[in-house]
């Protein structure tokens, strides 16, 4: 655990769990107005460890503890956010959003329209997610597509370290609301973090992790590493994948995906959720809305349609994992 | 229930003027209400109504013991608090009408006519909504360390939701400066309040789950509701915690427009308008002699005019256009 302060242009090593805590710590620093909600976020440092050591630093009117009532506290964040302050509420598992769903998709997304933009709400839901730990069907979605509908919350996903840290504060300095998917099994992960202000991350940007010529590979989160390996793997049989980490949900860079499709004619998408009425099945329906063509039929490597179990059998059968990737690059090359 | 001490009440009374204005206002809402009516039968209101005739008491009595600086969070059922507040008719109605000269640009219509600058935060349609967001308005002023609280008025039907209980349980915990108002119509939508609620006493002390101040008022008579939360604002701001406050009212209209509101009981209706809280004020300032039936014939016909004027000018306002519209959606 880093308990440097940020200091410009410094480059880190650190954990996606670190690089959370670093964000925090630094909008924390940046804004008086920060303030973060949530359970066991303050005495107890956070059940995934994102926020050790907050409470003593910036103290309980900053750092605060609530009770086990996620629409409650999340409605309560959001009259935060309409009266000057810039909470970041911590929701900790996805799975448990939807206990939330009225104060966060109805209320945080709408308030602004409805007053003819009179109000705002800047305001930052964070949430963990994914699966892989053996948690079971309740604790183990991403989560990460089910506020598609909900106009008027902007989504980000984090696939690494540098995307956690830059996307959380990117999303803090939104003066809209902004859910933020994290994942559970990147919380390990390490890698070099720029922490500072000076490089974050534009709204809506897409970033382009590998340059490749064959096939375009977009995913998100847990992903998106997956992904990569993927590309390593001397099995693909030197087929050089162009892959595209989406970072938000919304505003989707669609943008980033067309021109790389135009230049490969291939597609894959890789998503940790069902294809149905996910982010996956909108980058599909979009480019060819746009009148994109492919060279070979595009490739949805999602999860089939079956609940996550707490058995590891079942549970690996279900998410993506490397060979399931590694069989649809291979196959969007044949066609 | 309980009554205004007799201070507060000799306070106020002895301010004729401003009892005048809360009476004035009173009608205000009541006539404006009724022009909602008659321009809807005309098409000029999309959508459906609801009205709160009958419910002005709590409003107006409300308002006039908090300050402007104070957040003020209500529901969709809100006409009384927008022009409590101190919305202007021309720009209440052309919001009533979904034009771009509504307080709102016409996004938010007849059930939602908030100006955030009268500190006016919101009014859900979803039953509940408002209670954790002005309990988060309550605890900002309280970590800014301003001399403010958020008055939040909901509904009998709202405190048999979760976000009532959660809201109420973490106001308490953290000792924010919020009043909460339940303004017991009686009626949740179709449903008496009495059907609803597991315990038959007064819901106003549901609060003692939570170990919170709470306290039952005459919801028709805008002194008492002027004592309640006067008294539940210096506590608020003392540090003291939050208050529940039930005003007991009425809804004389059904539910929404097509609510006849025939499940209610004969003569319940004709019984509570014998309590009306416009009557209840008017008799209280006639009978100390600062009003007469003259005078308020000549209020009436004076804030018709404006009401009409106002409802006219409203009809003239363009529709918003498209791109304003969605320049709404998020914020710069």
């Amino acid at each position: 655990m880093s308990s440097q302060s940020n200091q410009e242009g410094q480059v880190v090593e650190l954990t996606y769990r670190e690089s959370i805590r670093a964000a925090l710590e630094d909008s924390l620093e940046e804004d008086h107005d920060v303030v973060l909600l949530g359970e066991d976020i303050a005495a107890a440092g956070g059940p995934f460890k994102t926020t050790d050591g907050l409470l003593d630093k910036f103290g309980e009117n900053r750092v605060i503890d609530t009770p086990i009532a996620e629409n409650g506290f999340a409605g309560i964040a959001l009259g935060m956010a309409m009266t000057g302050l810039r909470p970041v509420v911590e929701i900790m598992f996805s799975d448990f959003l939807p206990v939330a769903y009225d104060s966060i998709a109805m209320q945080m997304s709408r308030l602004r329209f409805m007053s003819g933009g009179q109000t705002s709400a800047p305001v930052t839901v964070r949430s963990s997610g994914g699966a892989g730990g053996r948690f079971g069907a309740q604790t183990s979605s991403t989560g990460e597509s089910w506020f598609l509908q909900f106009y008027g919350l902007q989504i980000a996903v984090p696939s690494s370290p540098q995307s956690a840290y830059g996307l959380l504060r990117t999303a803090i300095r939104e003066n809209n609301p902004v859910v933020v998917f994290e994942h559970k099994a990147l919380h390990s992960l390490k890698g070099p973090v720029a922490r500072g202000d000076s490089d974050l991350p534009e709204i809506g940007k897409a970033e382009t992790l590998r340059s490749g010529s064959d096939v375009t590979l977009v995913g998100s989160l847990l992903m998106v590493q997956r992904a990569l390996e993927v590309a390593d793997d001397p099995e693909i049989g030197g087929i050089d994948p162009e892959i595209i980490d989406i970072r938000w949900v919304r505003p989707l860079d669609l943008s980033t995906i067309r021109k790389s499709v135009e230049k490969t004619g291939r597609l894959v998408i890789v998503e940790e959720q069902y294809h149905d009425g996910g982010w996956g099945a909108s980058v599909l329906s979009r480019l060819i809305l746009d009148g994109t063509t492919f060279s070979t039929p595009p490739i949805c490597v999602s999860m089939p349609e079956i609940l996550i179990s707490h058995s590891p059998v079942i549970e690996d059968a279900t998410i993506p994992n490397h060979e399931r990737i590694k069989d649809a690059l291979i196959r969007s090359m044949e066609a | 229930m309980e009554n205004p001490s007799t201070e507060i009440q000799e306070a106020v009374a002895l301010e004729s003027s401003e009892l005048l204005s809360w009476y004035r206002k009173m009608v205000e809402i009541r006539l404006a209400e009724d022009k909602i009516m008659e321009i809807y039968m005309r098409g000029l209101v999309p959508g459906t109504v609801h009205l709160a005739q009958g419910q002005e008491g709590v409003a107006v009595g409300a308002n006039a013991a908090i300050d402007l600086d104070d957040w003020y969070v209500c529901t969709y059922r809100g006409h009384h608090h927008s022009l409590a507040r101190g919305i202007g008719l021309e720009s209440f109605f052309a919001e009533v009408m979904g034009k771009a000269g509504g307080v709102c640009h016409g996004m938010g219509g007849t059930s939602y006519v908030v100006d955030a600058s009268l500190g006016m935060l919101s009014q859900p349609a979803i039953i509940g909504a408002g209670i954790p967001l002005g309990t988060g308005a309550a605890l900002s002023a309280k970590i800014r360390g301003e001399e403010r609280i958020c008055i939040t008025f909901f509904g009998d039907g709202a405190c048999n939701i979760g976000a009532f209980h959660e809201a109420l349980n973490m106001a308490q915990l953290w000792k924010v400066p919020g009043v909460y108002v339940i303004e017991n119509n009686q009626y949740g939508e179709y449903t008496p309040y009495r059907m609803a609620s597991a315990l038959s006493g007064d819901l106003a002390h549901r609060a003692e789950a939570y170990g919170m101040a709470n306290q039952v008022v005459d919801g028709q008579d805008a002194l008492a509701v002027y004592a309640a939360v006067r008294e539940a604002r210096s506590r608020a701001l003392a540090g003291d915690g939050p208050t529940l406050i039930e005003a007991k009212t009425y809804r004389y209209r059904g539910h929404s427009r097509t609510d006849p509101g025939k499940y209610r009981p004969e003569g319940e209706l004709a019984a509570w308008k014998l309590r009306d809280p416009i009557e209840i004020l008017g008799s209280r300032l006639e009978a100390e002699g600062f009003l007469s039936e003259d005078l308020a014939e000549s209020i009436k016909a004076e804030i018709q005019a404006r009401i009409d004027a106002a409802s006219d000018a409203a009809e003239l306002s363009p529709w918003p256009t498209f791109e304003e519209a969605e320049s709404y959606v998020f914020a710069e």
